[in-house]
Order: structure tokens, then sequence, then C-alpha cells
């Protein structure tokens, strides 16, 4: 045991030692300013070749998963589409990855690089699929793992979702630190970082980051080579922006130029993420906007000095929906399609229908990722909680949903509309931020190319649209 | 005398924080509470529910907190049959 004072703010203190011996980057090395820094050379520095992290991920069960087209739900949207209209949806079956999830392609660069640099074990902070992804593939390596999990609130109640992926995780042979309800989560990171010499298999390094763009890189090709084009638009889930950032990363080493990204999340507005009351009253414990929007808006909040997420860079569109619409299309996906898979991996899909809708019968609209089903990681599992919890859950328009109190299932296909959320605000927000760090009237010209680049804007869109 | 043997999976519990100790930042429901860990291994030694114990988790960490749960299980489930999920979907859903 050390002596080092472990109080909550003298291991926060403590956070740039721990991260660097816990990592083995040195950010220090890409900053150019408070607010830039040098992205691609940090990507480019990992040293993976695509071909690599494609050969890293087929060792350890990961990637090569199939790509589906959703024939009957095509037809169902082309009914109610304007004539001509009714894009061709297809969906890449990522539960087909070992351990159920895209989050294998983040953990399994992650797990290679830790056994590389000879640590003897892997530590993650997530109550998502990437706590148990991490579990697995630590398992592949030979390495120990712990999982840090928020589970609880103070009633020592749980989310069947989340109580699953403990349960997956210790299937996995992980130690799983279950903690109540709080941010402290990194408090708790560290500490077990600083105590067991582990690797931080943080979801925002550019390891797991580089995992992603496998994905994207195989939509490329299993589009191309069947339908001899390019996706017109990809839908993907959003939260913390790595499945967002990774996919359309692998799209342009792909080559894809003009197709659309579009981020889409679970509308959860008004409901607090650090609140004890709130908790489990948010049937969707991630892809949802308590993480979507203040990760687009800000991505370095998180537990790595600089964040390689970093979605405004490359989005073109953000779709909301709620809860109800996303639980809809969970149940329809099993009925038209004979897919059952679990629901937080059809927020995307949910998004498709509504672009689908407004693309062209010979376009492509592809949904990026599934998730594996069960008890607890389930819609029934999460609606039948939440009415325990008392929230309404009934049919109705979607429109109704109030987060934390309502969750309205459609009626009918034709309500599934979603809700295109105004990008340019989010932008707007994003530079407000960067100058909290550094005031508007100091950024240099380095400085307003990098943030030009981090919202997919030009430098003289940046200059007019300085924060004041 | 002490009632579960050495060996046994059990479950402890931390409180890793208490309300004066927890971060500045929290809304008011969650600064009320302790920060509460809870976490499942092998005891070391002979105890009774409620002691201060020992345990060795399974990968080989020792980890010391208050013996709360013994042969800590899952039981989640899929819940009760959420009717408004039946008719989607299906041939009922037409009839509307």
């Amino acid at each position: 045991m050390t002596n080092k004072d472990m109080s909550y703010s003298a291991v926060t203190a403590r956070k740039n030692e721990i991260m660097k011996s816990s990592l083995g980057i040195d950010y220090d090395d890409f900053v150019q300013s408070p607010v830039a820094f040098d992205y691609e050379r940090m990507m480019r520095e990992t040293g993976y070749s695509m071909d690599d992290i494609i050969r890293i991920q087929a060792e350890t069960k990961v990637g090569n998963t199939p790509l589906f087209e959703l024939r009957n739900l095509t037809e169902a949207v082309r009914k109610i589409s304007p004539p001509g209209k009714g894009a061709l949806i297809l969906v890449k079956d990522e539960a087909a990855n070992a351990s159920g999830s895209f989050k294998a392609r983040r953990a399994a660069v992650s797990a290679y690089e830790a056994k590389k640099k000879g640590f003897k074990g892997m530590i993650a902070a997530t109550s998502g699929n990437y706590g148990v992804a991490v579990a697995s593939q630590a398992v592949q390596r030979g390495l120990k793992c712990i999982i840090v999990q928020e589970v609880f609130d103070s009633r020592w109640v749980g989310q069947p979702e989340i109580i699953e992926k403990s349960r997956a995780c210790e299937a996995y042979g992980a130690e799983v630190l279950k903690l109540t309800v709080g941010p402290e989560l990194f408090y708790m990171l560290l500490r077990t970082l600083e105590e067991t010499g582990f690797f931080n298999a943080s979801l925002y390094t550019p390891f797991g980051i580089r995992g992603v763009e496998s994905l994207g890189f195989e939509v490329a090709q299993q589009v191309r080579a069947r339908y001899g084009k390019d996706p017109d638009a990809v839908a993907i889930t959003h939260a913390g922006g790595g499945n967002l950032t990774g996919t359309a990363r692998g799209l342009l080493a792909a080559g894809c130029k003009d197709t659309r990204i579009i981020a889409c999340s679970v509308d959860l507005s008004g409901l607090h993420m650090a609140s004890d009351h709130d908790f489990n009253r948010k049937s969707f414990t991630t892809g949802h906007t308590g993480f979507g929007v203040p990760f687009a808006t800000w991505p370095d909040r998180v537990d790595v000095p600089r964040n390689a997420a970093r979605s405004l860079r490359y989005m073109d569109a953000y779709q909301l929906v709620t809860q109800g619409e996303v639980f809809y299309m969970t149940e329809l996906l099993t009925k038209l399609e004979g897919l059952e898979r679990g629901p937080a991996g059809n927020t995307s899909l949910t998004a498709a229908v509504t672009l689908a809708r407004q693309m062209d019968k010979d376009q492509i609209v592809v949904v990026q990722e599934t998730e594996y089903t069960g008890a607890g990681k389930h819609h029934n599992s999460q609606l039948s909680f939440a009415r325990e919890n008392g929230i309404e859950v009934r049919r109705g328009d979607p429109k109704d949903n109030i987060p934390g109190k309502t969750i309205v299932l459609p009626k009918r296909l034709d309500q599934v509309r979603g809700m295109e959320q105004d990008i340019d605000k989010l932008r707007h927000s994003y530079l407000t931020n960067a100058a909290r760090v550094l005031p508007a009237a100091d950024w240099s010209e380095g400085d307003i190319a990098f943030l030009a680049a981090d919202i997919k804007k030009t430098p003289d869109w940046v200059k007019q649209n300085l924060p004041a | 005398m002490p009632d579960i043997k050495k060996g046994t999976w059990v479950e402890i519990e931390q409180v890793v924080l208490t309300p004066a100790e927890r971060a500045s930042t929290l809304p008011e429901d969650t600064k009320k509470v302790p920060y509460l860990m809870r976490v499942s291994g092998f005891l070391t030694a002979d105890a009774s529910l409620g002691e201060d114990v020992e345990i060795r988790t399974i990968i080989g960490r020792s980890l010391l907190g208050k013996l709360v749960t013994i042969n800590p299980s899952y039981s989640h489930s899929f819940g009760k049959t959420v009717p408004e999920l039946l008719t989607i979907g299906t041939e009922a859903e037409n009839d509307k």
C-alpha cells in the first residue's frame, strides 16, 4: 500500500503524472497552444496502419462483420415516403464481434498496445459495452482487467442494462468495481491506475479511436463490392464521439469523400447526468444527448489530456430521436427483419428511417452498428424497469415523450421522425468553450486553423463567428 | 463465532468518499449521500456478515471492506411483459 494522499483533490491533482505512466503517451508532445494540438500527428504516431489494425482485430475475433440489407424495413419505409423516395437501409451487424458490440474494435487495439508495452493488466471506467469489450480482449491477450462502473443509485438499485454489463465483465474474468452515482468515477479510475500500474484503456485514446476506423473502412469496401458505389449516408449513434470519429476516419481512409456522416443521439434533455435521483429515470445509459452534446461541443472533457474522438470534425448532421422511437424500432427490427438486438445500438437505426424517407430510392443509408441483447439489455427489460420506477409507458405520438416522465412508443412507422439538431449551434457552443480555455482575442492563425478543422468549417467561418 | 468460511465468494462494501469528501460540483441530491463501492471476491479468513474483512478478487488483488453479501448473484431478467410492445410490427398493429 502507498503512503500517498488518497483524498479526492490530491489524487485528481496527480492526474497528468498518472495518465503519462498508464498510457505511455506524452500528450505535451502534440500541444501547440492551450486550444490547439497536432491531432493528425497524434493519430499517426500510434504507429498502426489500417492493415495492422485489421490484422490485430482478426487475431481476437473482431471485425469483418456482416452487412445486411433490411429489405422488409426498406419496403415499409418506401410505403410511407413520397414517390421516388426511400433509400435502401443496410445494417452492419457489429453484435457479431467478440463481446457483442463495435466496442471490441476499440478495446482490441488498446489490449494489443498494453501487451506490447509490457503492462500486466488494463483498466477502463465505463458502464457500457466497452467494459465488456475490454474484459473480453484482455483475457485473449493474457492481461488482467479491472472495470470501474457506475452501477447503483444510493438505494443500491441499478439499471438492468448496467447490471447485465457488470455480469458480462465478470463472466470474462474481470474485477468489477461497482460504484454509486457520481463523477468521482474518474477519481476511482485514477486511484486504481496508480495502485495497480495497469494500462489506462480509456475510450478516448488514439488507439481506441483508430480501432474503430476499420468499421468505416469495412462499410466502404462491403458497399462498393456489392453495389458498385459508395454509401450515400452513414448513420452513427453518438455519445462520447469515438464511434462517429473512428467510422468517419475509416470511410475517408477508403476514399468515401462524399458520404454524409449523420450523428444520432437519444434525446434525454432535462435529466442531470450526475443526479442520484435521475440516474434510474433514464432508459438509455448511453447514446444519449447527456453525453452527445457536451462531448461534441468540447471533446477534451475526458479521462485523457486530449481526446482522440472529435465528432464535430466529421459530422454533417445531427439527428435526435426519442427513447420511445428507439424502443419501437428495436421491436420492429425483431419482427420485420428477424434480428433481435439491443436497444442502444438501434439509435442510429431509428434516425436512418427518417433519413431514408428523405433520400432517393437508388441511394444507400448504412446503420453502422448493432449490439448484443439478453436479460437486462433488452427493450422489454428497460421498459419494464421504467414502469416500475414510475415512468409512464404508452403508445401514441412520440412528440409527447418527456425524458424521465413519459415514454411514448409510436403507433405507426410514419410517426418515427426524429428531429434535426442545429449543428451550427453546436459549433458556436464549441467555440465558446474554446474561448473559456483561451480568450478568442488571443487566438493565433494556427489556433483558428485548428478550431476550423475541429468543427468542419473554414478559418473564415470561425473569424466571422468569434464568440463574444 | 464467524460463520462464513474462508474462500467463500462474497461481496464487500467500501465508503470511498463521505459526503464531505466528495467532489464540489455535485447536484444537491448526490451531494447528500456517500460515494460507495461494492466488489466481489474470495474471503481470506472466516468472518461474519457486517464485519470488516479482506477479499482476494478474481484477478488476485487484496481489497478491504464490510462484508455485505454471501455468494453474490445476478437475477436481472427480461422484466415483466410490456404489452404495448406485442402489437408492434404484427397483424394486431394493422387492425388499429
